[in-house]
């Protein structure tokens, strides 16, 4: 008899079959992962759908051993394995290919290939690695030049390039993290295209974590749905249409949770942005020509898949970015984030992580809640001064008004938790009676309490007039707070809906760009 | 509290260990007891009411150059090019001095003070706008502006400044007995000592009781956090680095006035590189900074002793420096580990 394990794992050629049963991962307090068990065929290109947060790459991440799964089996070609650690996932021929580029970027496509096999002689003999690796290349379906730095290489090319380099280290099952979020929707086309052949011939299993509902239709053969932590249902996509996968991904929800929301006709138009265009960190455009118009007493929620342009919106907003083109009108006139503007106006921001975003971590609470008004009477009684006294009892009132838990207003506010930091910053923000307040993810790694108390104010804020845009991730946030949503597709406003006709199954489409 | 002490139990041990590793030099490298050469630096330094004098003259200008990197340093920024405002600050200061021949010596002094600060601070001030809309690292920036500071300083005094009279040390003419600021009454320490003093109780109360000096504290706190709430990130730069270094010009400015008489190439002797170091040690703190420069006034002030009774190079001080800034330096990681502290509440 054998006992599982002392038989050295038989070699297996081509396409491996992938099965997780029963993976369930918490993070503190948070389940990313609830009992979700996926079976992908040896060679199937198996699509795994959810919205942020719905524990794809939770998932992946504990098959490759990034994660330690706290409970979950792996069976590769049916037999069980362990993998605690990548190193085994490599050896058993699992590779993961990663939204953003992992080539070194000044080394030529050959250096990175060589140097990503691991162990090296000292020295290395280029001549025969490149041929070693030119006669691999005429056997693969799709070539990059060798001998160019991977930093000139087209995105599409590098994308290629990350997925040779798999195959060529022998990785028979490869997994996708949102592979073409980075690509024209052509080098998508064609690297996923490429892809799709390997998989017929028998070559590789393939997964892939997308949002994209073009790509699942036209490439994939299964697609399992993710949603909170939880699995929804795996299916051929042949049985599904853009609807059905919406419905799985984003669920049936009510439009409408009750937080005590007062029927008010908006009123005139307090924000106004006109063909902004703002540029992200690496140059490129990432809001492009977006036209929106919040007016008063009405929330404009902000759905989309993070990554959209969300955040470079919110930054020029809140006067962190600049813009590119286009302007951004505050009661008619222009707005271009100071401080004088910010006052006149009172414009307040409720961004996501305040510690980091909206806070100085090593001052005092008290410091933190007069970032706002320490310009202003009664803290400076003529914009030079500094008074310490006013602004500690101005905190103090804060702090009862708004039940924030610290020690006292001397307290550095990086000792306060997640959910009293994101008030004490509300409370900054939301003192002023402020007339367009600027939020986004507001509870974000926020306990359930803690959210249902944010949104409260959010509403109670619009209840007295003020506008709201609200940008947020979490599309039940975006439903359950909004007068009107918006969804934002790469950089564009893809849907305009009022929140009372809202349909869910169009804003899932939107959101993964249909 | 336990922060708070902290901040003086660090530096503290810091200097106490640069002591220990230079009289290991001095006992193993340079054959000398070390405990020998710690008395004599003590007599020196502040053994008598001549070497107070001595160390208290030397403190003048390390006091006024380390406001050069403390104020920037409220942003995050690390300057380190005050060495060039101080030379540059004397050579505005001896030019202004010299155009001004003949008009009344109060008259005189001001002009020399105000074209120190105005060159002194605009020079700085060229390395925070390079860094504030250019992306070029400040610190770099900074000390690269310093040489060439020190060569304009020398093209300067070699050239269109020179003095032909000055033959064996290029030198501007000079700026006059009557137009000399002088001493303090009372002792033989001149009147810079004064201004530096003045100089850290206003960066004090400008830091610490004005709207203009808590935006400091927030924009080297948490930049982003700072533009969210509207404050002109590159103003502030601009006002920081230029004020710290209209503080070295005037140093450069009194070494002019009241020891040189006129600007040649003993500026350029390191007072601004030490004033770097005085920053450091005071952790940048303007009301530190102070006894922090007579430390190191009178630890330069003790070497001419200890050269003459242990026959040892007149560097040793310098060694002495650059021990205590690298121990300054990698003292930074103890803070927050120094002393146990209770978990996050």
């Amino acid at each position: 008899m054998s006992v599982i394990g002392t038989v050295p794992f038989p070699e297996h050629r081509g396409a491996p079959s992938l099965e997780l049963v029963g993976f369930s991962k918490r993070f503190g307090a948070l389940a990313a992962l609830d009992d979700v068990s996926v079976k992908v065929n040896a060679g199937a290109f198996h699509a795994l759908l959810g919205e942020n947060g719905a524990g794809k790459s939770t998932l992946v991440k504990c098959a490759m051993g990034y994660y330690a799964a706290d409970q979950g089996q792996i069976l590769l070609n049916g037999r069980e394995v362990e993998i605690a650690h990548p190193k085994q996932a490599h050896e058993l021929g699992l590779g993961m290919v990663y939204q953003h580029f992992t080539l070194v970027p000044n080394m030529t496509v050959l250096e990175n290939f060589v140097l990503s096999r691991g162990k090296l002689p000292p020295v290395i003999d280029w001549a025969s690695e490149r041929r070693v690796l030119a006669d691999y290349f005429s056997t693969t379906p799709f070539t990059v030049p060798l001998d160019t730095p991977v930093a000139d290489l087209a995105a599409g090319q590098k994308q290629k390039a990350e997925i040779l380099r798999q195959l060529y280290l022998k990785r028979t099952l490869l997994i996708l993290d949102e592979p073409t979020s980075v690509l024209t929707p052509d080098e998508a086309d064609e690297v996923l295209s490429t892809l799709k052949k390997l998989t017929r011939d028998g070559a590789v299993t393939i997964i892939t974590i997308t949002h994209k509902f073009r790509e699942v239709n036209a490439f994939c053969d299964t697609v399992t749905v993710l949603r909170r932590g939880k699995l929804v249902d795996t299916r051929p996509t042949a049985d599904l249409d853009n609807d059905m996968m919406a419905e799985m991904m984003v669920g049936r929800r009510d439009n409408r949770v009750v937080v005590e929301r007062e029927a008010r006709p908006p009123g005139k138009a307090v924000l106004r942005i006109e063909g902004l265009s703002v540029a992200d960190h690496v140059g490129q455009l990432a809001v492009e020509e977006l036209a929106l118009e919040v007016r008063a007493g009405e929330i404009v929620g902000v759905a989309g898949v993070s990554g959209n342009g969300q955040r470079e919106l919110v930054e020029t907003l809140a006067g962190q970015r600049d813009a590119q083109a286009g302007r951004m009108l505050v009661h008619g006139e222009p707005y271009t984030a100071t401080r004088p503007e910010m006052i006149r106006h009172k414009i307040a921001c409720l961004p996501e992580e305040p510690l980091r975003n909206a806070c100085v971590a090593d001052m005092s609470v008290a410091e933190n809640m007069a970032l706002r008004s320490f310009d202003q009477p009664p803290a400076s009684p003529d914009g030079m001064r500094l008074r310490r006294l006013p602004m500690r009892d101005m905190a103090r009132r804060l702090i009862e008004a708004y039940r924030v838990k610290t020690p006292g207003p001397d307290a550095p506010i990086k000792a306060l938790s997640g959910g009293n930091v994101q008030r004490a910053v509300l409370a900054r923000e939301l003192s002023s009676e402020g007339d367009l307040l600027i939020v986004a993810n507001p509870c974000f790694g926020l306990d359930f309490a803690a959210a249902a108390e944010i949104r409260t104010r959010i509403v109670q804020a619009r209840n007295r007039g003020a506008a709201i845009l609200l940008v947020s991730e979490d599309l039940d946030e975006v439903l359950q707070l909004s007068d009107r949503i918006v969804v934002m597709f790469d950089g564009r406003l893809a849907l305009q809906t009022d929140a009372a006709q809202a349909d869910v199954g169009a804003i899932g489409r939107a959101m993964a760009g249909h | 509290m336990g922060q708070a002490l902290e901040r003086i139990a660090v530096p503290m041990l810091a200097l106490l260990a640069s002591a220990f590793l230079f009289g290991l030099l001095l006992a193993v490298y340079a054959r000398v007891d070390p405990l020998e050469a710690f008395a004599l630096m003590y007599q020196g330094a502040f053994g008598s009411w001549f070497s107070w004098q001595n160390t208290l003259s030397r403190a003048a200008p390390l006091i006024l150059a380390a406001l050069c990197t403390a104020l920037p340093a409220r942003l995050g920024l690390v300057i380190i090019g005050n060495e060039g405002a101080v030379v540059l600050g004397g050579v505005a200061g001896a030019a202004m001095g010299v155009a001004l021949a003949g008009a009344p010596p109060l008259v005189v002094q001001l002009g020399m003070i105000v074209a120190g600060m105005a060159v002194g601070g605009l020079w700085v001030a060229l390395a925070g706008a390079l860094r504030q809309w250019r992306g070029v690292n400040e610190t770099i920036a900074s000390l690269l502006l310093t040489y060439i500071a020190i060569a304009l300083m020398n093209h300067l005094v070699e050239g269109p400044l020179r003095d032909p009279q000055s033959l064996n040390k290029p030198s501007t003419a000079s700026i006059g007995d009557a137009n000399m600021i002088g001493t303090i009454p009372g002792m033989d320490v001149h009147w810079g000592l004064v201004f530096g003093i003045i100089a850290c109780l206003l960066v004090y109360i400008f830091l610490s009781f004005t709207t203009w000096g808590f935006a400091m504290d927030v924009i080297g706190g948490n930049a982003k956090t700072a533009r969210m709430m509207g404050l002109n990130v590159g103003r502030y730069v601009l006002l920081a680095c230029g004020v710290g270094g209209a503080a070295a010009g005037i140093a450069g400015t009194v070494e002019v006035a009241a020891v040189l008489g006129r600007a040649n190439a003993s500026l350029a002797v390191g007072y601004g590189y030490a004033g770097i170091l005085v920053s450091f040690l005071a952790r940048h703190n303007p009301l530190a900074i102070i006894p922090v420069a007579i430390l190191l006034g009178g630890i330069a002030a003790s070497g001419g002793l200890l050269q003459r009774r242990l026959d040892l190079p007149d560097a040793a001080v310098v060694v002495l420096q650059g021990i205590i800034f690298v121990a300054i330096l990698a003292s930074e990681t103890l803070y927050g580990r120094l002393l146990p502290r209770k978990q996050g509440s």
